[in-house]
């Protein structure tokens, strides 16, 4: 048994107009975790889909435990020992988690009638084992996004496989799941398995890492021992050049108070006695758990949500925005948590994603759209905004996330907002793309505009906010300022109401 | 086990509850109930205007045009489950039925399309049917799964197709176009004899058929490898395709099976009509796909039970035959039938709406 379990060698991938990957190789021995690390767009994703038979490999080879293999699509993947965890969650969100546990092999009698004892049972054994408390019966739609991760998580340990693959398995888990996560990728490497972990959290990385194979534009750039390696010199890797600093200066200056917050319940999800203050050029950050109410409160000073009671005031003066255009109106303006499901207009271009939410300023003569004023203004969010893309007319869907996502912060600008308020702004956005996107949100509160600012990474609220509202089972559990808090204090507070 | 069933223990929250909540709950309860109330509630405002309306022949009229309109539905719930549809279904019954009637014309009828052909054993001509039905499912499907073509595209195309042939066939022999009838007494009183009668009203024996086909397409979605991949393909193909399932393969059954099913309603159609043309089975489809969305069986896909089409098919049923009793002008009967759908459709997708 050699210590190399799987090997894949110079593989090359071209996509019409890009090679997505280029003579691309890696190793990985056997019980160890394998971490793969790169910007978005490196390909470390496309390397797995020619790994698991999503995409086929245009040249090199694939060695699985001493046999070259080439699997022609993830079923033939998954029978010889390759499971993955996908980047987007990948289930069948109408059926129960027993169903989506055993989806493409479920237990039967004489092969066509499904066996439901078995499959339950074996389901219940599964999440004893690795102590996940979800009930197998449920329907999956009616779980939290951080436990349907769980589920899949359970789902490709289940198949016993030899190489198991985490594409971001970490994106939507609490600090406490990361850590149930790592407890059970331990498990798996004492079992032998090879892991191969992609990850934008370097945190995370060096701290359950073996090894570090890094990716840039398609190629290979270096494979590590973890212990070699840390933050600083991992990033130099990613982005080619140096980075100095995670977070740029601050440069704003904070006036007098702009929004007041009073008492706010929503009528539908657990938020309760809401109150708080944003003075003008201020950076508020928002931390808490999943769960926490962090997003709904956003969503309810924007009015997508129902008001139970409370009162939001602009200026001193009392705003009653019953929906989203009354609420631009009054100066609001939010950038959503999922880019994808309510961010971007995949198949639009970077023209309409930017005027999309501010067509009424372009009317001419009240009823026709003048193109050329919003040509102009496009033109003026890309550069203000630093948006790469060739053009006015690509589709946003082509983008990288860091350009999509300041597509939509350029859309929100148009509408002059006083208020922006961003949910986990760098969700999903690469290390480089970070820092322009931390920038370009200082560079906002520097003009006068109030940010309130919505994240899970703790680092980042503490590197860009200016004050940090802690909250915690639907309500406010405390109020820290960034300069004088830790994190240890911001975890106390987050757990306050759990 | 289930404690879907359990009706205690939502009772027990309900006495516990503030007024206010109870005013709510109520009213949530007769929201998410209304199909059946609305069901109950038509079935009394009939009664009273035209006591005839439950009367032993008016029930098992309206249960054996339910019986008859099933298997298409059935057929038409797996396309939708896969977020598709089928245009063709129609037609297919009406080629189906044709075909059937003019393989079992009895010998000595006078107008018999092909009067050389001695009148085939039943059982065969259903196997043909049954294929017929089949393979222009498979059609579909292949189409559908292999071209990633819009299942309403296909089906408008091969809708189209299926009628072309079946005028063409209407011509062959010595019909010249006709209607066929004259049908063979082995097949009339396969389909539309009866073994049971109630009083002095026969319940036919299609009635019975299709109770199994129903309880068989039951027991294909509940309890087997294929019904659960339909559901799950319906739900997220992506996942269905990562995790290991045949998408395609999966999507070319389910509306084979579809095509069987329609293969199963124009061998029924064919014998309780008689008399046959090209007008057989026409529209079929969109009384097949109403009552689908009555019954709950999302567009949304990956939703749908079989106990929903059967409410489907019946209250549709029920509707039609209860607006004749009252005696409602029939073009009026347009306009309460697309009502009808309309509202049924919109409180049921409250269900699935979350609020904010």
């Amino acid at each position: 048994m050699s210590e190399i379990l799987l090997e894949m060698k110079n593989i090359t991938k071209e996509f019409p107009g890009v090679k997505a990957l280029d003579n691309v190789s890696l190793k990985i021995h056997r019980g160890s975790v394998h971490a793969l690390m790169g910007e978005n767009g490196a390909g470390k994703s496309t390397l797995m889909k020619c790994l698991f038979g999503i995409y086929s490999k245009d040249s090199g080879s694939i060695i699985l435990d001493g046999t070259e293999v080439n699997f022609k699509n993830p079923k033939e993947a998954l029978e010889n020992g390759v499971a993955m965890v996908h980047q987007e969650l990948n289930q069948a969100l109408k059926r129960s988690v027993v169903d989506n546990i055993w989806l493409g092999r479920y237990a039967t009698y004489a092969g066509f009638i499904t066996n439901e004892r078995k499959m339950y049972n074996d389901t219940a054994k599964i999440f004893e084992s690795l102590n996940i408390k979800v009930d197998p019966k449920v329907i999956m739609s009616t779980l939290p996004v951080s436990q349907r991760q769980m589920v899949e998580i359970a789902k490709a340990v289940s198949y016993d496989s030899k190489i198991i693959v985490f594409d971001e398995p970490t994106s939507s888990l609490t600090e406490q799941e990361v850590h149930h996560l790592f407890a059970i990728i331990k498990k798996l490497k004492e079992k032998g398995c090879g892991i191969i972990y992609i990850s934008h959290k370097m945190e995370e990385i060096l701290e359950i890492s073996d090894y570090v194979t890094i990716m840039r534009d398609g190629q290979w750039v270096a494979s590590e021992k973890a212990e070699n390696l840390d933050m600083d010199k991992i990033i130099k890797l990613m982005v080619g050049r140096e980075l100095t600093t995670r977070f740029p200066p601050k440069t704003n200056s904070i006036g007098e108070t702009i929004l007041k917050v009073e008492d706010l319940s929503s009528m539908y999800s657990n938020l309760k006695n809401v109150s708080f203050e944003l003075k003008k050029g201020e950076i508020l950050g928002i931390a808490g758990l999943a769960g926490a109410g962090r997003t709904e409160l956003l969503e309810n000073i924007f009015a997508i949500s129902e008001r139970k009671s409370g009162k939001i005031f602009i200026h001193g003066k009392e705003i009653k925005n019953k929906n989203v255009r009354q609420s631009i109106k009054a100066g609001l303006a939010l950038v959503t948590e999922e880019r994808r499901a309510n961010g971007i207009f995949a198949i639009l271009d970077i023209l309409n994603n930017t005027t999309i939410s501010n067509l009424k300023s372009y009317k001419v003569k009240g009823l026709f759209l003048s193109k050329r004023k919003m040509k102009k203004d496009t033109q003026w969010s890309i550069k203000a905004m630093r948006i790469k893309t060739p053009s006015q007319e690509t589709q946003i869907r082509t983008l990288s996330g860091g350009n999509q996502q300041k597509v939509i912060f350029g859309r929100w600008l148009l509408t002059e907002p006083e208020i922006m308020m961003l949910d986990e702004p760098t969700r999903g956005i690469d290390v480089g793309a970070k820092f322009e996107i931390y920038q370009l949100i200082i560079d906002l509160a520097s003009k006068g505009k109030a940010v309130i600012m919505v994240s899970s990474e703790m680092p980042e609220l503490l590197g860009v906010c200016d004050r940090i509202l802690v909250m915690s089972g639907g309500r406010v559990a405390g109020e820290v300022v960034s300069s004088k808090t830790s994190q240890e204090e911001i975890m106390t507070l987050a757990a306050k109401y759990v | 086990m289930d404690n879907k069933f359990n009706v205690k223990a939502p009772f027990s929250k309900y006495a516990g509850m503030s007024k206010k909540d109870k005013v709510k709950a109520t009213s949530e309860f007769l929201i998410n109930n209304s199909l059946y109330i609305f069901m109950i509630a038509a079935i009394v405002i009939i009664q009273i205007i035209n006591p005839m309306f439950l009367s032993v022949p008016s029930i098992i009229n309206i249960i054996s045009l339910s019986a008859a309109n099933l298997p298409i539905a059935l057929g038409i719930a797996g396309c939708i489950i896969l977020t598709g549809t089928d245009l063709s279904a129609g037609r297919i019954v009406g080629v189906v039925a044709c075909v059937s009637a003019s393989l079992l014309q009895s010998d000595g009828y006078a107008n018999k399309m092909f009067p050389s052909l001695a009148t085939m054993p039943v059982f065969a001509v259903l196997a043909i049917a049954l294929l017929i039905g089949g393979i222009v499912g498979l059609i579909n499907g292949f189409c559908t799964a292999k071209f990633h073509l819009h299942p309403f595209i296909v089906t408008l195309s091969t809708q189209l197709i299926v009628y072309g042939i079946l005028l063409m066939y209407l011509m062959s022999g010595n019909n010249n176009g006709q209607s066929i009838s004259g049908l063979d007494s082995s097949y009339t009183s396969l389909i539309t004899g009866s073994i049971l009668s109630i009083g002095a009203t026969a319940i036919p024996n299609f009635v019975w058929y299709s109770i199994a086909i129903t309880a068989i397409m039951w027991f294909v979605w509940n309890k087997t490898k294929f019904g659960k991949n339909m559901f799950a393909v319906g739900s997220n193909p992506d996942a269905a395709n990562v995790s290991g399932v045949n998408v395609t393969l999966t999507i070319i059954a389910v509306f084979a099976l579809a095509g069987v099913m329609y293969g199963v309603t124009g061998f029924i159609e064919a014998a309780r009509i008689g008399s046959n043309s090209a007008a057989t089975g026409l529209n079929y489809e969109l009384d097949a796909i109403a009552a689908c969305v009555i019954g709950g069986v999302s567009f949304v896909g990956g939703i749908g039970k079989i106990r929903g089409v059967i409410i489907g098919v019946v209250l549709l049923r029920i509707i039609f035959v209860g607006l004749t009793f009252l005696g409602i002008d029939a073009n009026m009967q347009y306009v309460i039938k697309g009502l009808i759908i309309l509202v049924a459709c919109a409180i049921d997708m409250r269900k699935y709406l979350i609020k904010k």
